[in-house]
């Protein structure tokens, strides 16, 4: 899960992170009276919305006087921002956050993340920042400095002074960027986060050391421990058919073809958009209904693939092993009562059941075109649209 | 021979009394596997299904001399039923349950630093000997015995490759479901390294997917280490960057974790990659023949 910047700092700053001084808004009036209240010359209005560029794509301006502030929140309020992770349909901007502009000398890069080849929090820093991370590592990866977090002891300080150093820190600003990365990795395990990115933390002109961004995610798993982190969530950030998928255990994503998939298991699902576009065809979702799914799920799968227009073909590619076929076939036949399946229906059952389901599916009078392996099924999928 | 399973593993399965451990728990039995006795806590000295039922792993383990370990414990419980598995001296411990948080795995992982323990999962299918022990979720009858090794990061797609086999004839040695989560017990390097040794097991298929940098590393051990003949496949060459496919390990950030480099570390390491999912065992039948 991710949360906004102005969260983000919020929650940082109960943990002694630096960040500066602001709020958020939500109209161009609220905007004005935040800004009254910060004690500053200059004002930064930020677009809040889940994706990076923000600056790039127009969402984020600088505020020389007070009377500007509204005016340039009333601009950002309402504009649909494109920035390079938005897509290019963009993020309509419903909130802003009103902070005091800093007087900035110097940019750095902070993150962490859960590193996967040596199976611990990782903490990576790097001179250059404001710029994106996957680009230095690619040019200068000299520039990168890693520690790597001991689970027993937990990031010490000597490794964030490693780090302030290597950043070029010096006097005592260095002990302001060990409070900082300090705050940052408690926030971090507290939380269960997936990744944690401040970019860029500056070195401001009066020598203190801040988050100026914010970028904060969280393992979706540990979630239910963590009910404050939950009320952060903005589901006005998420696809509505992905967020609904969701509340029914579904994984469905939308693309951008024209076959629905109806898959069960993610690495099936995932090989099933592969073997369609192998056949020629594309894909219109990723969906994964999960291992042990219910005939109400596989209905309810059907009515979202199904409500994505572009759909001129189904494809149903399941191999049951909790899932058993007879409550695939129970839901094909139920969803196509409640909904009505109008385009051609291209199904593949095999494991647990599979004699059952296939029987049931072949006297509902339903028509089914079915294949006996996910070749066959999918170059008929393929076919149908044609 | 085979790895990990065999007829001589003595199971015993963690949160047997719930609706998918007992389910499971009996599955497995009718497959032939040894399945000694559960474990939930407050309900020992009780039987289920005529499965003795322990209040602590230490318990089940000293009462029935259980080896391995199959765990069905709900997610948020796992780290502790996971170390209580291996404390008790469990040699082989497999989680089945999905959702475990990743900061957990982590402190799995440290405990078992040095220990004489494996694990396999979570949020996996299990492992299988075909003919000998099920243990796990997998359905038995699309198995065959023989001699090709099976390791999976997905549940659905090991049935696949498995099934594909079965149908050209091909029966396999162990099949392996390793899981899907970032951080895991064991990774294909750990179980590619117990096949190259294993003396029934002539060649392995390999299934990856999208996500980290495990096949690379893979790809690597293998170019150094296997001389058993290696296929594979990478599920969501498809998918688009950013999002998640379903599996918390299966996505594409940044510049790393897509198919194409993983392909490309593969094929360069001598590894056959089949070019779609339906080619899983005849590309493994090619390889061999």
């Amino acid at each position: 899960m991710n949360i906004h910047e102005y969260q983000a700092k919020e929650l940082l700053s109960n943990y002694g992170v630096s960040v500066p001084m602001g709020k958020v808004a939500f109209d161009h009036e609220e905007a004005h009276q935040i800004a009254s209240d910060l004690n500053t010359e200059k004002y930064v209005v930020k677009a809040q919305i889940h994706a990076g560029g923000r600056g790039k794509g127009g969402g984020v301006k600088i505020a020389n006087v007070l009377e500007e502030v509204k005016q340039l929140a009333e601009e950002i309020l309402g504009m649909n921002l494109v920035t390079h992770q938005t897509g290019p349909e963009g993020k309509l901007v419903g909130k802003v956050l009103v902070e005091e502009a800093s007087q900035i000398e110097k940019e750095f890069y902070l993150g962490m993340v859960i590193d996967r080849a040596t199976e611990k929090i990782v903490v990576m820093a790097s001179p250059e920042g404001g710029v994106e991370i996957e680009e230095v590592a690619k040019h200068s990866p000299e520039k990168i400095i890693k520690e790597i977090v001991d689970p027993t002891v937990g990031l010490l300080p000597f490794q964030c002074r490693e780090i302030a150093y290597f950043i070029g820190l010096q006097g005592k600003t260095v002990n302001q960027a060990v409070k900082l990365i300090m705050g940052l990795y408690d926030a971090f395990v507290d939380n269960d986060c997936s990744l944690a990115e401040i970019n860029p933390l500056i070195l401001t002109k009066d020598n203190q050391v801040t988050a100026l961004d914010a970028k904060m995610n969280f393992d979706d798993n540990a979630l239910f421990r963590h009910p404050d982190i939950q009320k952060l969530h903005d589901p006005t950030e998420e696809d509505p058919t992905e967020l609904a998928a969701k509340e029914w255990g579904i994984s469905y994503i939308k693309l951008d073809g024209n076959i629905g998939c109806l898959v069960n298991g993610a690495g099936l699902a995932m090989s099933t958009m592969d073997i369609v576009k192998h056949h020629g065809g594309e894909p219109a979702n990723f969906l994964d209904v999960g291992g042990g799914a219910t005939t109400e799920q596989v209905t309810q799968a059907f009515k979202m693939i199904l409500s994505d227009s572009n759909v001129k073909a189904i494809f149903v590619n399941i191999f049951g092993g909790i899932m058993k076929c007879d409550t695939i076939a129970e839901g094909i036949i139920a969803a196509s009562k409640e909904v009505g399946i109008e385009v051609p229906l291209i199904v593949r059952l095999e494991g647990t059941n599979v004699e059952l389901g296939r029987e049931m599916l072949s006297q509902s009078g339903l028509n089914i075109i079915t294949g006996k392996d996910m070749r066959e099924a999918a170059g008929k999928a393929v076919e149908a649209i044609k | 021979m085979s790895i990990l399973v065999n007829k001589n593993s003595k199971v015993i399965v963690q949160g047997i009394t719930g609706s998918a451990g007992l389910f499971h728990a009996t599955q497995c039995r009718e497959y032939g596997t040894q399945v000694v006795g559960g474990v939930t806590p407050g309900k020992g000295g009780s039987e289920v299904d005529g499965f003795p039922v322990f209040d602590t792993v230490s318990k089940a383990v000293a009462n029935t001399g259980a080896n391995t370990s199959l765990i069905f414990v709900p997610a948020p419980f796992c780290l502790d039923s996971i170390i209580e598995a291996i404390d008790a001296g469990v040699e082989l411990v497999i989680c089945i349950t999905e959702g475990v948080p990743t900061l957990d795995m982590i402190k799995v992982k440290k405990y078992m630093e040095g220990k004489d323990v494996r694990l396999i999962g979570p949020n996996c299918p299990g492992v299988m000997t075909p003919g000998e022990a099920k243990v796990g979720i997998m359905p038995g009858y699309i198995h065959t015995p023989g001699r090709i090794g099976i390791i999976s990061r997905s549940g659905t797609l090991t049935y696949e490759a498995v099934w594909q086999l079965s149908n050209l004839g091909i029966g396999q040695s162990t099949s392996v479901g390793i899981g899907g989560d970032p951080i895991i017990g064991s990774t294909f390097i750990d179980i590619l390294g117990l096949f190259e040794e294993d003396d029934d097991t002539d060649a392995v298929v390999m299934i990856g997917e999208i996500g980290g940098s495990a096949e690379e590393e893979a790809a690597e051990f293998i170019k150094d280490n296997m001389s058993k003949p290696v296929v594979a496949f990478i599920a969501g060459a498809t998918a688009p960057k950013g999002k998640r496919m379903g599996h918390a390990g299966a996505i594409i950030s940044g510049s790393s974790g897509s198919a194409k480099d993983k392909v490309a570390a593969l094929e360069q390491a001598g590894v056959t990659v089949c070019p779609s999912p339906a080619e899983m065992g005849e590309t493994l039948q090619a390889r061999i023949s």
